[in-house]
């Protein structure tokens, strides 16, 4: 609960959970200002495979399924069964490691990584540590520093490795058990490791948000966090600048976009404030608790955990091909081609966002309006394409309106009842001027469904007749009329 | 109807000379009588009449699999009748067939007329002197030798299959390793294990083995090639064969018997007119150290799902997780599993690893290298002793302990997993003491049918004698002149 004095914008006491905020370098100082701090972030990022079953067994994949009614005999670890390898799964890992400019490993191998949890029913879990299916390579996403201003960055993507996920535990105190759902035991995931090139919460966050877009582009994963289909792990330390780095901890279970630059930014102050005070950071696992916004200890075991890495025995080395290394006679559904995959990869993101302000001539900030909510794209071509009105003063009613109109009644694109139609048709009679912009906002708020702006319309007729009108009449034809 | 091969009585049953019921029956009362050998563990008796009957009825449709090993699978969608589940080492670690919680297997031919009339008379006939069966498939290896079954399955991961089948006088057979599916084999060493094919003569081997070879999608580890079944030829030609014998299987302990044996064997092979020439394996002398690291390590990885939750034994403790967890395993594992997981668990440790771990798959690249380089020199196969001599009583077998012994017996067969080779192992002849010993073939990889012809012509000219059970047979609660009851590890 220490008050934090910085230079720049940032402020805030850590106990009213008002961290630092676009800020790309927090700092903390003593009062002559002259020690800077400087955060380190690095991520791993376990996204799940967006496939019909896991990566190694016949099992469906669900989100929310009756516990434990997708689990095969391998899933349960009956000795006997043997891993078989899910094309789908690869492929989805190629097409992301292509969509962040990694470099595919022709040859990868599989592991076992082992530690005894009841989640784990095999006492391993199959992943890619020595030689994993893809390596270097780089995200670039934008930053959001102040009104209309974004800075572009990146971050090296150190690898990219398939892996399975584990079963889900459910503690219930009260009976001192622990309940095991294996539904989940088994799905694919693919692991995307991020270099420590982030230096605060806010870049960490955009970074996943753009990663999160790509995955989502790809169909790779649906990359939802509140369904665990995203899970992020942060690697966190703080030096000054041309110091080595300092020791790092592991902030894990954070779930939740909102919370993920808090989590950050809070550790950062932590570090900096032990630092400040003579400690010393531990080597450790932390977790995050949303409602205290702290990162808590992990510590229950002395020591670190080895986990007796060795080549999984039953999987030959994955053989990834291209168009020149592809063996003339090879069963199709026995290859995965890189080139193949390369020349179908939908629009990324960033492309996407570049067309269209070379195209429409809008403002950056708006691209990234565009592209983050889903549809929204689609949406506003439609309306450029059908209306009369300008591109420019499209974006405007597009993002400031009928977004603000979504995100009020809390649906998403495809489920307004605002018709791309319906827009031109409003922006077109507001362009020969029939209609004033005020009058558009009202027809948008009752075409939504937001039918209290009725009243204001009854007032309207009202004063037009002079007072000389039912109001419920009035209202009851112009329920009529606007159904 | 005795001593007759899966061919002959295959030909029977067609031919109507005996029907699939008789036969069946005839097998379930062999196998009672022959109880005290202890090869089973479980007779599935109305399941094997079942099957005999619906084959009397010549029902042609698959069987509804619950989780079936795919060979298993595929023996029963042949028709196959299934006599029941063998008896073992515990997870199949030992060279005895002693360590199991169902007591150990005793070798047919300790009750042989061929054993017993060599006995001295008026020798202690305590209940220990019986003979082992070899490990760890014993009970497979007994099954067949007793004539209770036509053919049986085992493991083979450092010569569990060929070991007992030496020293029970049958054929045992590790094919190459990919060729057979092991998906519902219970795993010890992942990449060397195989499923043992068990039988009365090598054309029956080849039969089975023709069943059940090829690709199977849910193992990653067979081969995709088509694999096409074989029949031995009756006449065989040795003469553009080369033959290769191995310097370094000159080992210590081995038997002067089982040496004058193989030398005969190699002047059998060469007055026919093959090429018999001395080779080297020079890593040989590290293959039991390089098998023992490889093999505690990834039996520490596989047995490492045996938590009692999913399936198995479970301990009362509840605690915590982690002490239910050390309970179960320690109640439910004997002290060899112990032990084997111990040991692979040090060998995995991150400070280890390179060391150990590492330092042993480059031995076995060595080892494997040793065959290459020698097989590609002209020679098609090996001739090796199967073991260092004929089968101990138990009272000898268990004055060391169970891993020294497989540390001895091994030397001979686990060179051919570590180099994922395909060898089998053929009866010969009678010891001194009345007992088999046999002789071993390795070939080249994915040479299985080479192998088998070579094996073939060797059966053809050695005649290894019929066990001789009358006796066991007639008095079949009393296997030696003072009863005494079975005694249960």
């Amino acid at each position: 609960m220490m008050a934090l004095r910085a230079s720049g914008r940032c402020a805030g006491t850590l106990g009213r959970l008002t961290v630092v905020r676009r800020c790309a370098r927090p700092t903390a100082g003593g009062r002559d200002g002259s020690s800077r701090w400087e955060g380190v972030v690095g991520l791993e990022v376990h996204a799940q495979l967006c496939c019909n079953s896991k990566l190694f067994s016949g099992s469906h994949v669900q989100f929310s399924a009756p516990p434990n009614s997708l689990v095969s005999y391998l899933d349960a670890s009956l000795p006997g069964t043997l891993p078989v390898l899910n094309k789908h799964c690869v492929e989805g890992a190629v097409k992301t490691a292509l969509a962040v400019n990694c470099t595919i490993n022709k040859k990868s191998t599989f592991d076992r990584k082992h530690y005894f949890y009841a989640d784990l029913p095999v006492g391993y879990q199959i992943t890619q540590q020595r030689c994993p299916i893809a390596v270097d390579g780089n995200l670039a996403y934008s930053l959001s520093v102040g009104k209309n201003n974004m800075i572009p960055k990146s971050v090296r993507i150190k690898q990219i490795q398939l892996e399975q996920d584990s079963g889900k535990s459910l503690h219930d105190d009260a009976r001192t058990q622990t309940l095991i759902d294996l539904n989940r035991a088994g799905v694919g995931l693919i692991e995307i490791v991020m270099e420590p090139d982030m230096r605060c919460g806010d870049e960490a966050a955009a970074a996943v948000r753009e990663l999160q877009l790509i995955l989502q582009t790809l169909g790779t994963s649906h990359g939802n966090m509140a369904e665990g289909q995203l899970r992020v792990d942060a690697n966190i330390s703080v030096h000054q600048p041309g110091e080595p780095y300092g020791v790092r901890t592991e902030v894990k279970n954070i779930n939740s976009a909102r919370f993920l630059a808090r989590a950050i930014d809070y550790e950062i102050q932590r570090q900096i404030e032990v630092l400040e005070n003579g400690g010393k950071i531990l080597n450790e696992t932390r977790a995050f608790d949303y409602k205290s916004g702290q990162t808590i200890s992990m510590r229950d075991k002395e020591g670190k955990q080895d986990y007796r890495f060795m080549p999984e025995p039953n999987l030959p080395p994955l053989i990834i091909y291209d168009n020149e290394t592809l063996p003339a006679n090879m069963n199709p559904q026995q290859v995965v081609n890189i080139d193949s995959i390369r020349a179908q990869l939908p629009e990324l993101p960033c492309v996407k966002r570049t067309r269209l302000v070379e195209k429409y001539g809008i403002r950056n900030e708006h691209s990234f309006t565009l592209v983050n909510e889903d549809g929204l794209v689609q949406f506003y071509e439609r309306v450029v394409e059908q209306t009369q009105a300008s591109p420019k003063k499209v974006i405007g009613w597009v993002i400031n309106d009928f977004l603000a109109l979504l995100k009020q009644d809390n649906v998403k694109v495809h489920q307004s009842p605002i018709s791309p139609t319906d827009m031109s048709e409003v922006l077109n009679l507001l362009e020969d001027r029939s209609i004033s912009s005020s009058v558009a906002k009202q027809v948008s708020e009752i075409r939504q469904g937001n039918w209290k702006v009725i009243n204001k319309l009854i007032g309207q007729v009202q004063r037009a007749t002079h007072g000389r009108t039912s109001p419920s009449l009035v209202k009851s034809i112009l329920e009529k009329k606007l159904s | 109807m005795r001593g007759r091969t899966v061919r002959e009585v295959s030909q029977a049953l067609r031919q109507g000379r005996i029907s699939p019921t008789e036969l069946c029956q005839r097998c379930l009362s062999l196998i009672k009588k022959t109880k005290v050998l202890n090869a089973y563990i479980t007779v599935s008796e109305d399941q094997a009449m079942k099957q005999a009957a619906d084959a009397e009825k010549r029902l042609q449709k698959g069987y509804v699999a619950p989780f079936n090993a795919t060979v298993v699978q595929r023996l029963l969608d042949q028709g196959a009748v299934l006599m029941g589940k063998t008896n073992l080492d515990e997870f199949a670690m030992g060279s005895g067939s002693v360590d199991s919680i169902f007591g150990p297997v005793r070798n047919p031919w300790g009750y042989s007329e061929q054993y017993r009339e060599r006995q001295v008379e008026g020798q202690d006939t305590e209940d220990s002197n019986w003979v082992i069966a070899g490990g760890s498939s014993g009970g497979s290896a007994v099954a067949v030798a007793s004539w209770t079954c036509f053919a049986s399955l085992g493991s083979d991961t450092g010569g569990s299959t060929r070991n007992p089948a030496a020293h029970c006088g049958v054929v045992g057979f590790k094919s190459s390793y990919g060729l057979l599916s092991r998906h519902g084999l219970i795993p010890l060493v992942n990449s060397m294990d195989v499923p043992g094919i068990m039988s009365r003569c090598v054309d029956d081997t080849s039969t089975v083995l023709g069943v059940l070879a090829g690709h199977d999608p849910k193992d990653s580890t067979t081969v995709q090639d088509l694999f096409k079944p074989f029949e031995l030829p009756e006449e065989i030609d040795v003469r553009n064969l080369c033959v290769g014998i191995p310097k370094e299987y000159h080992a210590s302990g081995l038997s002067a018997e089982t040496l004058e044996m193989w030398g005969k064997a190699a002047d059998l092979f060469e007055n026919a007119g093959a090429k018999v020439i001395e080779v080297s394996l020079p890593h040989t002398q590290y293959s039991i150290v390089c098998y023992h690291v490889l093999c505690t390590a990834e039996v520490a990885s596989n047995m490492a799902r045996f938590d009692g939750l999913e399936y198995g034994h479970r301990s009362n403790v509840e605690s915590s997780t982690e002490a239910l967890y050390a309970a179960t395993r320690h109640e439910g594992f004997n002290d060899v599993v112990r032990g084997r997981i111990l040991a692979g668990n040090y060998f995995l440790l991150k400070q280890n690893y390179d060391d150990y771990f590492v330092k042993a798959q480059k031995v076995r690249r060595l080892i494997a290298n040793d065959f290459l380089k020698v097989f590609g020199s002209g020679v098609d196969v090996l001739l090796t002793p199967a073991t260092l001599s004929d089968a101990s009583t138990f009272a000898e077998f268990t004055k060391e302990d169970n891993r020294t012994r497989c540390a001895q017996e091994d030397i001979f067969t686990q060179s051919a997993n570590l180099a994922g080779l395909p060898a089998v192992t053929v009866p010969a002849t009678l010891s001194g003491r009345g007992l088999p010993l046999s002789l071993q073939f390795i070939g080249r990889a994915f040479c299985d049918e080479q192998l088998l012809t070579v094996a073939k012509w060797f059966e053809q000219r050695m005649k290894f004698p019929l066990l001789n059970l009358q006796t066991l047979l007639n008095n079949p609660s009393e296997p030696l002149k003072s009863q005494t009851s079975l005694r249960a590890l």
